[in-house]
């Protein structure tokens, strides 16, 4: 009795299963789905780059207020959280927003180039340059994010790399001509990324609507260059000795 | 078959070949139709039909050739009911067939206006339109079931027009006093066909109808004296192949391309109901041509079709041509007093609202008198600027801003600034096979319904009625005339190697063997206009017995030219439309012969056929009841030789005709 | 005006293909693109050589048949069908490509002419209201909001031909999928089978082979009939409700 209960159950499972697997896999295999998920990635990472200009600011106001931001980010849910624990939260997420971000990326990518496998004989120029630079600018800012931790968070090829102190580290960092170049292209990078990058999120989520472009591409200008500027202004504040 | 043929039959003195030399056959009585209440007759043949059980009708296979409105329709219907379809195309999609390019609207009699509207009305008008050349039975029944297509449209989806109130609009059309046209935009042949198509696709999707895209039926199969299937091409791989089964429904459209120059696709071809003619079903009317009054005119010999705007233009614009013959000055510089707008001079109570037929021929008449205006002075204006004085510029842009902008595009002049310019097209063909009430052929087995049939609208073609009829005979009538007809003829399978089959196949091959190898030097296209230049001439907006003579000389001629000096480039094994095209052309040259000789011997004028002989003291077109009030269903008995004519006679018992008259 | 084309010609879906150059004389500026194409056709046929074959109908610019790349652009410069763009867009003495629609999704069944059925097995999947013949209410039972039917009749012009597919660099199909699905989900008669529909007509649009979306609008600006790039935002949020709804 009791076997013959759950083995029609199992079956009507396996029915629905058969069906529709699940809807979050049937989601991901999905290119509706897969987009979707970087969009929302890639909104995560936005949120997060506005968070983390803020805090870059502190530049400006010099070593003790910086190195001060420092060591409060580590302080953040004490005494429910223990020290450092919440940069670790965030370098977890973060690693996991990134993956889910550039693993979409990539099996999009390669679709796509499989579904149009001829090209025009007569070439033309299409779309924007924000919109055409996505692919290469994503690689980019993966290999600018893995110098970057290098850089800054491991100090392992940053000139000074002294814990603790990532004013200075900072200042090193831009009193090398490389730095500043690999730095200052990445942040272009950044700011063409958002560009198409913020409304095609939006276009993704389904929050465009026919009068609704004019503001989503709007805000999508706005916010990348505010970003651009905001991260370009530490290097040059270094270069120009406005930060020293 | 051919009953008595003694000279005392034929009609005028036509000799000019053989083949007018008709014979007259045993007179056709239509006897599905049952009599009683006009009212009650659809409902009671409905009753009386013979039905096949549900779970017998996965047993019976009906072939669909065509996914227009009608055919569309009737695939998706039949399989929902449980048959198994087997549907062909000629286009790469069910979703291109040329019902798609229909503009104005849909009739129906909703009386949704509180405007007198009924059943009975539209059933009034659609015979009285149609010149008193069609069925009782039949129309009363097409305006019956009128209404159900709005509701099955609406349910599928179909965006027509609407009000704030969310409620459906509807407009006046041509010559109707009641307001029961339904209308998505200009598009409402594209919703509608769209709506039939998705039905379709999803009995596709179902495995219900196995559906056969670039695959042209070249040849009807007829066992034992039924329709059993058809010899079709596979167009990409050349593949031709016979398809059987229990009964044949040709949704295959009107055969205006005869004409070469008219507003239907390019493609659109009479070679499915005239195959099926040749195998035994008769042609009805097909001299029955519309010629629609606003099309834009050729812009010069390379024109290869012609393009149609609503006419709901003359509601607004004035129709004119300078009184002077030969006036060449442009249409800003001739003086209001130099003008001549003859429609509101020769029919002030219509004025430019005046039915198609009659603005068509008016339009003819002034361009004959060396008045045309454009390019070969074949065109008359149609002029806006008094609409723009009295109703603003912005007013005439929302009423009819898409058809200028259409008619800016194709001739790079702006019709806010100059007049249009205007000329009749070949539009729509009333005539086609003849069909009994449940619209099967003289074929058992072998039913016609839309445009490719002839019935429901006599000898003239309301507006908006095209698209009422290929619906209704799709979702409605063919679904269950056609149980009857499978219930009563329980069919044995045909086996693939029976002789008919195999004679249908090698008719088939041989002929487009005959074209392939052929080493002439004259293209499929350079005959079509040939045809189509002397049809226009001859038998287009006005016909007399020389012309038609004349022509019937002359297409015995073309067509034996046509066999001797064609070219055909290229292979049957691929992808191959010179071949397509060549092989339509071929059974042009056959149909365009019947139709002169249609026009011949209807020596009266009525609706779309106007014989000059044949008109009132006035000049108006004079219909002979007493003489003609009847349906011509010819039938075949050879290439060029005489076919032998069957009467329908045709009786009004609640429209009486009267002779129409809009002066 | 006379005019130099070059066209691609390929015998079969498995031949290999080339661009071939012709010269064509005595082109009137009325004459459509597909006009100035039959010109060429009819002097090959007369030198016995085979015309170029394209997909074409009811040239009025509905039927959706014709379509190919010229100058590297789907339907050509102006926003309209092939054959309905007219040679008076070009001057005399130009040179113009001409190459079929580019997509794995659409393969090449010879010159000019590509195969779109999977446009049709993507209607097939969900592009439908299921109301069997004579099953339907009264017409006027259920009023529909006039914007739901003006966004319907809006997103329903789509007339198949593909141009969005050729245009998009990624070969996608998501404008003509959107067009379906937002003009069905918008109106009441097509609710009930909302969710169904999108997730129906995306799986198949995937499985057809077609590429995903960027963003980068090229099917909007080359579409005929100006299907709007927010209907493909409308079929996402369609698309992420239906999975939100498990259904």
């Amino acid at each position: 009795m009791h076997g013959g209960v759950s083995s029609v159950s199992a079956m009507a499972l396996v029915t629905r299963t058969d069906r529709r697997p699940s809807l979050v896999s049937l989601a991901w295999r999905s290119t509706v789905g897969k987009k979707a998920v970087m969009a929302v990635s890639g909104l995560i990472m936005l949120l997060y780059l506005v968070g983390h200009l803020v805090g870059n600011l502190n530049m400006f106001f010099g070593p003790d207020e910086m190195n001060g931001y420092a060591h409060w980010l580590r302080t953040i849910g004490e005494p429910f959280l223990k020290h450092s624990w919440f940069v670790w939260i965030v370098r977890f997420g973060l690693v996991a927003v990134v993956v889910a971000h550039g693993v979409s990326a990539y099996q999009l990518s390669r679709r796509d180039i499989r579904a149009r496998p001829v090209k025009y004989a007569h070439q033309r120029q299409r779309a924007s340059y924000a919109t055409r630079t996505m692919r290469w600018g994503g690689v980019i800012l993966a290999l600018f994010i893995v110098w970057h931790l290098l850089d800054l968070t491991t100090h392992t090829v940053n000139p000074r790399g002294e814990a603790g102190h990532p004013y200075e580290n900072v200042l090193a960092t831009f009193s090398t001509w490389y730095g500043n170049v690999i730095y200052i292209v990445a942040m272009l990078a950044v700011g063409l990324h958002i560009r198409h990058g913020f409304w095609s999120a939006a276009q993704t989520l389904g929050a465009n609507r026919p009068g609704r472009d004019r503001i989503l591409k709007g805000t999508a200008n706005g916010l990348a260059l505010v970003l651009t500027a905001g991260f370009l202004s530490i290097p040059i504040g270094v270069m120009t000795g406005v930060v020293s | 078959m051919a009953a008595d043929s003694g000279p005392s039959q034929k009609t005028e003195a036509t000799q000019a070949t053989d083949y007018a030399d008709y014979a007259l056959g045993e007179p056709l009585v239509d006897t599905k139709a049952p009599d009683g209440p006009v009212a009650e007759r659809w409902k009671r043949r409905r009753f009386e039909a013979k039905l096949v059980n549900p779970a017998n009708r996965r047993k019976h296979t009906v072939i669909v050739v065509g996914t227009g409105l009608a055919g569309g329709a009737a695939g998706a219907s039949l399989a929902e009911q449980g048959y198994r379809v087997i549907q062909f195309c000629y286009q790469d999609s069910p979703r291109r067939a040329h019902s798609i390019a229909a503009q104005g609207g849909i009739n129906a009699a909703k009386n949704y206006r509180n405007d007198g509207d009924s059943v009975h009305r539209l059933f009034y008008d659609t015979v009285k339109g149609g010149d008193f050349r069609s069925r009782e039975s039949n129309v009363h029944r097409l305006a019956e079931v009128s209404v159900e297509i709005i509701d099955q449209c609406v349910a599928q989806g179909v965006p027509f027009a609407r009000e704030y109130g969310g409620l459906l609009d509807t407009r006046s059309f041509g010559g109707v006093q009641v307001s029961r046209t339904f209308y998505a935009r200009g598009q409402t042949g594209q919703q509608l066909l769209l709506g039939a198509y998705q039905a379709l696709s999803r009995q596709i999707a179902g495995g219900s109808v196995e559906m056969h895209p670039r695959t042209e039926m070249l040849d009807l199969i007829v066992v034992d004296g039924r329709a059993r299937g058809i010899v079709a091409r596979d167009l990409v791989t050349g593949r031709v192949d016979t398809h059987l089964a229990d009964a044949v429904v040709l949704a295959t459209g009107g055969y205006g391309n005869v004409f070469y120059l008219s507003t239907n696709a390019k493609n659109s071809n009479a070679s499915a109901i005239w195959r099926a003619h040749r195998r035994g079903a008769h042609f009805a009317n097909p001299c029955f041509t519309q010629i629609h009054p606003t099309c834009i005119p050729r812009a010069g010999d390379h024109q290869s079709k012609l393009t149609l705007m609503s006419e709901s233009l003359r509601n607004d614009g004035r129709i004119w041509v300078p009184k002077a013959a030969g006036d060449e000055r442009a249409p800003s510089a001739i003086p209001e007093g130099e003008r001549d707008y003859y429609l509101e001079r020769q029919y002030p109570a219509f004025g430019n609202l005046v039915p198609r037929d009659i603005a068509s021929r008016a339009a003819k008449n002034v361009c004959d008198e060396g008045r045309g205006v454009g390019p070969g002075g074949q065109g008359v204006y149609l002029d806006f600027a008094d609409a723009i004085a009295r109703l603003g510029r912005d007013a005439v842009e929302a009423k009819y801003g898409n058809l200028f902008e259409m008619y800016e595009r194709i001739t790079a002049e702006n019709p806010y600034e100059a007049p249009m310019r205007i000329y009749p097209a070949i539009h729509y063909t009333m005539g086609g096979l003849w069909v009994d009430y449940d619209l099967q052929t003289t074929v058992p087995g072998l039913f016609a319904i839309g445009e490719a049939n002839f019935s429901d609208h006599g000898a003239n073609r309301l507006g908006a009625s095209a698209l009422m009829q290929g619906l209704a005979d799709g979702y409605f009538v063919l679904p269950a005339t056609l149980n009857d007809y499978l219930a009563r003829h329980p069919h044995e399978p045909v086996p693939d190697r029976h002789p008919a089959v195999h004679e249908a196949l090698g008719t088939v091959t041989d002929r487009l063997y005959q074209l392939l190898s052929n080493q002439g030097d004259r293209t499929p296209d350079s005959f079509h206009r040939e045809l189509g230049e002397l049809l226009w001439d001859e038998c287009g907006m006005a016909r007399n017995e020389a012309g038609l003579t004349k022509a019937l000389a002359r297409i015995p001629a073309l067509r034996e030219e046509f066999w001797r000096r064609i070219r055909v480039p290229g292979s049957g094994e691929t992808l191959n439309q010179s071949l397509e095209n060549a092989n339509r052309v071929a059974d042009h040259l056959e149909l365009a012969e019947l139709m002169c000789l249609d026009a011949l011997h209807r020596a009266e004028s009525c609706g779309g056929h106007f014989r000059e002989e044949s008109r009132t003291d006035g000049g108006e077109a004079e219909r002979r009841d007493e003489e003609f009030s009847y349906v011509a269903a010819w039938e075949f008995t050879g290439t060029g030789t005489p076919p032998v004519l069957h009467r329908e006679q045709l009786t009004f018992e609640y429209v009486h005709p009267t002779q129409r008259s809009y002066t | 005006m006379n005019l130099h084309l070059r066209v691609w010609r390929q015998q079969g879906p498995d031949a290999d293909g080339a661009m071939a150059a012709y010269d064509v004389s005595g082109i009137s500026p009325d004459m459509s693109f597909l006009e100035m194409l039959d010109t060429l056709n009819e002097e090959l046929a007369g030198r016995g050589e085979e015309p170029v074959a394209f997909d074409h109908d009811c040239r009025e610019g509905i039927c959706g048949a014709c379509g190919m790349v010229i100058n590297g652009q789907a339907h050509g410069p102006e926003r309209t069908t092939a054959c309905q763009l007219h040679m008076r867009h070009f001057a005399d003495g130009d040179t113009i490509d001409v190459e079929p629609w580019r997509a794995a999704a659409f393969p090449v069944v010879k010159d000019l002419v590509v195969d779109r059925s999977a446009f049709d097995r993507i209607i097939g999947s969900g592009g439908y209201v299921s109301v069997p013949t004579g099953s339907a209410p009264e017409a006027h039972a259920t009023p529909v909001p006039k914007a739901a039917a003006d966004t319907a009749f809006e997103n329903a012009e789509c007339i198949g031909c593909g141009a969005c597919v050729a245009a998009c660099p990624n070969g996608s199909a998501m404008l003509f999928t959107s067009a379906k699905v937002v003009h069905l989900n918008s109106l009441p008669q097509g609710a009930p089978e909302r969710e169904e529909r999108v997730l129906s007509m995306v799986g198949q649009m995937d499985a057809e082979g077609f590429g995903g979306c960027t963003n980068t609008g090229e099917c909007a600006t080359a579409c005929p009939k100006g299907i709007p790039l927010p209907s493909i935002a409308a079929m996402n949020r369609e698309y992420l409700r239906a999975v939100r709804k498990g259904r």
